[in-house]
């Protein structure tokens, strides 16, 4: 958990310390790869705010955590496993009706059975696979150290196939998450869509389990994405924002995380929610001052 | 004699039944107020709790159920108003994970001891590691919380059944649901000691949930909640101990989820049927036609 960096110190000359940043190579691996995934987060993330599909994130990521975990144990890279965890699932919700939202009564006794019982499960794996307990908090709460180069390539190759099926199916996927059934009433294919939709998040939160962990996916995916949402409700605009939140955020966090000895998952947090409050209280503001002005 | 000749497994046991016992019988009311979100955010209130407490070098314990209860009660307070979406309470929850993250962070290296064990045992319980006097103590605290519950269990009852008719007739409601989220606080701190505070919420909703579907009736649920719970608790401890590479904590989540989804599947044909509360309100109708 703690930064292997904790001797490296600020200088009085901010160009040598950002200098220092990238004279490490794993940094530099770090930084590259938290900008695909504030990217990749940031545009996926928006579209789930907008579907309201944050809690089914959130069960992705869960699933994810005993991916992960068992991809250890039978020694292949934990980075495979997130995304096996993420679309197994994603594949399981978009088969079963129902699941993947926040039911009430007995529905949500569901949820939240499956919920601990996918937790328990990798922490099952975790405790066979010797001497891995303490890879245990990078699993859930993220780490930016020891990222490969070939992690860095699957990274890059995921997102760029993800934010190219993005990119082709924007335009009906906006109109049947803002209204689905005017969109199927115009033939737009608005179950596909969200199975579809449902893959590519799944694939999106592997990769943002893989720097901020599998507890903490909300700080780049909803975060970033729902700051925007209340900032501005023009969509290509609000995308914008949400990308520019999420890697503003992440620079920012590794930056801060590679001179402290606290871990990133705290930071990414912290910085995520703080621009949230702070795009929340504007829109307040904001919203007042136009409602005086109408006055 | 080995298995109950061990003294961690006595005080596992011991603390074990009582912690179960309330976490169904509690978990039974949390089901039928759907209120089970609840017990989600208490486990990550919990975890940042533990470790807020052991940064600041007091016993864990204190951290767990001062943080539990107050947020437990805060959100009482809030009620219904303070039912916002989705992504507003996935944030102040990462958020508030991400601050237990920072505690551990700063009791690990304050302590030169403590290593990555921490936050496992704080994650995913110790329930074989309790002492004699913590399972002492979580017993009592555990039976406590039984005895208040089957004290407040009929008006709560009817206040989760039909809020507006127990206003009328002046069941203190309000007061009701707070004192409610109190207990579950309490519950939820003692749980986490057991399963840890990601897992806890399992101990609440599984129980519950399989007793809801195998009666309809409200007191034979209750109880049926709280023996279930006790028995898989029972029955995981039994499986870690034969099975020593398999983890407590797994052991009871993997008895809870299964007898859930055992039952889910025996009952899933007659699904159709009424459920508890519409088949309450239809009584209730009829008696108001019959007056």
């Amino acid at each position: 958990m703690r930064s292997v960096t904790a001797q490296a110190s600020l200088s009085w000359n901010p160009l040598t310390d950002l200098g220092q940043l990238f004279t490490y190579s794993f940094m530099v691996h770090a930084l590259v790869a938290g900008t695909i995934v504030a990217v990749l987060a940031g545009l996926v993330g928006w579209f789930m705010v907008l579907r309201r599909q944050s809690f089914a994130g959130h069960t992705l990521a869960l699933v994810g955590f005993p991916g992960a975990a068992g991809a250890a144990v039978i020694g292949i890279g934990a980075a495979y496993g997130y995304f096996a965890g993420a679309i197994l699932a994603a594949l399981a919700i978009s088969l079963l009706p129902g699941a993947g939202r926040r039911g009430r009564g007995e529905e949500s006794a569901i949820t939240g059975t499956v919920q601990a019982f996918v937790l328990a499960c990798g922490f099952l794996f975790v405790a066979l696979y010797p001497g891995f307990l303490s890879g245990l908090n990078a699993l859930l709460f993220g780490t930016f150290l020891g990222i490969s180069l070939t992690q860095v390539f699957v990274l890059a190759v995921a997102a760029v196939v993800v934010l190219g099926l993005l990119a082709g199916g924007a335009r009906p996927l906006l109109f049947a998450s803002l209204d689905p059934e005017a969109a199927a009433a115009r033939g737009v294919p608005v179950r596909l869509l969200s199975a579809g939709f449902l893959l590519l998040l799944a694939v999106a939160v592997a990769e943002v389990s893989q720097i901020t962990g599998a507890l903490l996916v909300f700080a780049l995916l909803v975060m970033p994405a729902a700051a925007a949402q209340r900032l501005t409700a023009r969509p290509w605009l609000s995308m914008g924002i949400a990308v520019a939140v999420g890697l503003v955020v992440t620079w920012l966090s590794l930056a801060v995380a590679f001179y402290t000895p606290y871990p990133v998952g705290f930071y990414v947090t912290t910085f995520a929610f703080g621009i949230y409050l702070l795009a929340g209280l504007w829109s307040l503001v904001s919203e007042r001052r136009a409602r005086s002005a109408a006055a | 004699m080995s298995f109950f000749g061990q003294p961690f497994m006595q005080h596992a046991l011991l603390a074990g039944s009582a912690i179960a016992l309330a976490s169904g019988l509690v978990g039974y009311f949390v089901v039928l107020r759907a209120q089970v979100f609840t017990g989600d955010a208490l486990s990550h209130v919990a975890f940042t709790g533990a470790l807020a407490a052991l940064a600041a070098g007091l016993d864990p314990r204190i951290g767990l159920f001062v943080f539990t209860i107050a947020v437990a009660l805060f959100m009482g307070l809030l009620g219904q108003r303070g039912r916002a979406d989705d992504a507003i309470i996935g944030s102040i929850f990462a958020w508030i994970l991400g601050l237990g993250v920072l505690f551990l962070t700063l009791y690990v290296s304050s302590q030169a001891a403590a290593t990555g064990g921490t936050s496992v045992s704080v994650l995913f319980g110790s329930i074989l590691g309790l002492s004699g006097t913590q399972a002492l103590v979580a017993a009592i605290a555990g039976l406590g919380v039984v005895a208040v519950l089957v004290f407040i269990g009929r008006p709560l009852f009817f206040a989760s059944v039909d809020e507006s008719v127990a206003v009328a007739r002046g069941v203190p409601v309000r007061a009701l649901g707070i004192g409610f989220l109190g207990l579950v606080g309490v519950t939820s701190a003692l749980s986490a000691q057991a399963v840890g505070a990601l897992l806890l919420l399992g101990l609440l909703a599984a129980p519950a949930g399989a007793a809801h579907r195998l009666t309809t009736r409200p007191y034979l649920g209750f109880w049926l909640s709280g023996l279930i719970a006790v028995a898989e608790m029972w029955a995981g401890l039994i499986i870690s101990y034969a099975v020593p590479r398999v983890p407590p904590s797994f052991a009871i989540l993997a008895a809870a989820a299964g007898v859930y989804f055992a039952v889910l599947l025996a009952t899933g044909t007659r699904s159709s049927r009424l459920s508890l509360r519409r088949r309450l309100l239809r009584m209730r109708a009829s008696e108001t036609v019959e007056t």
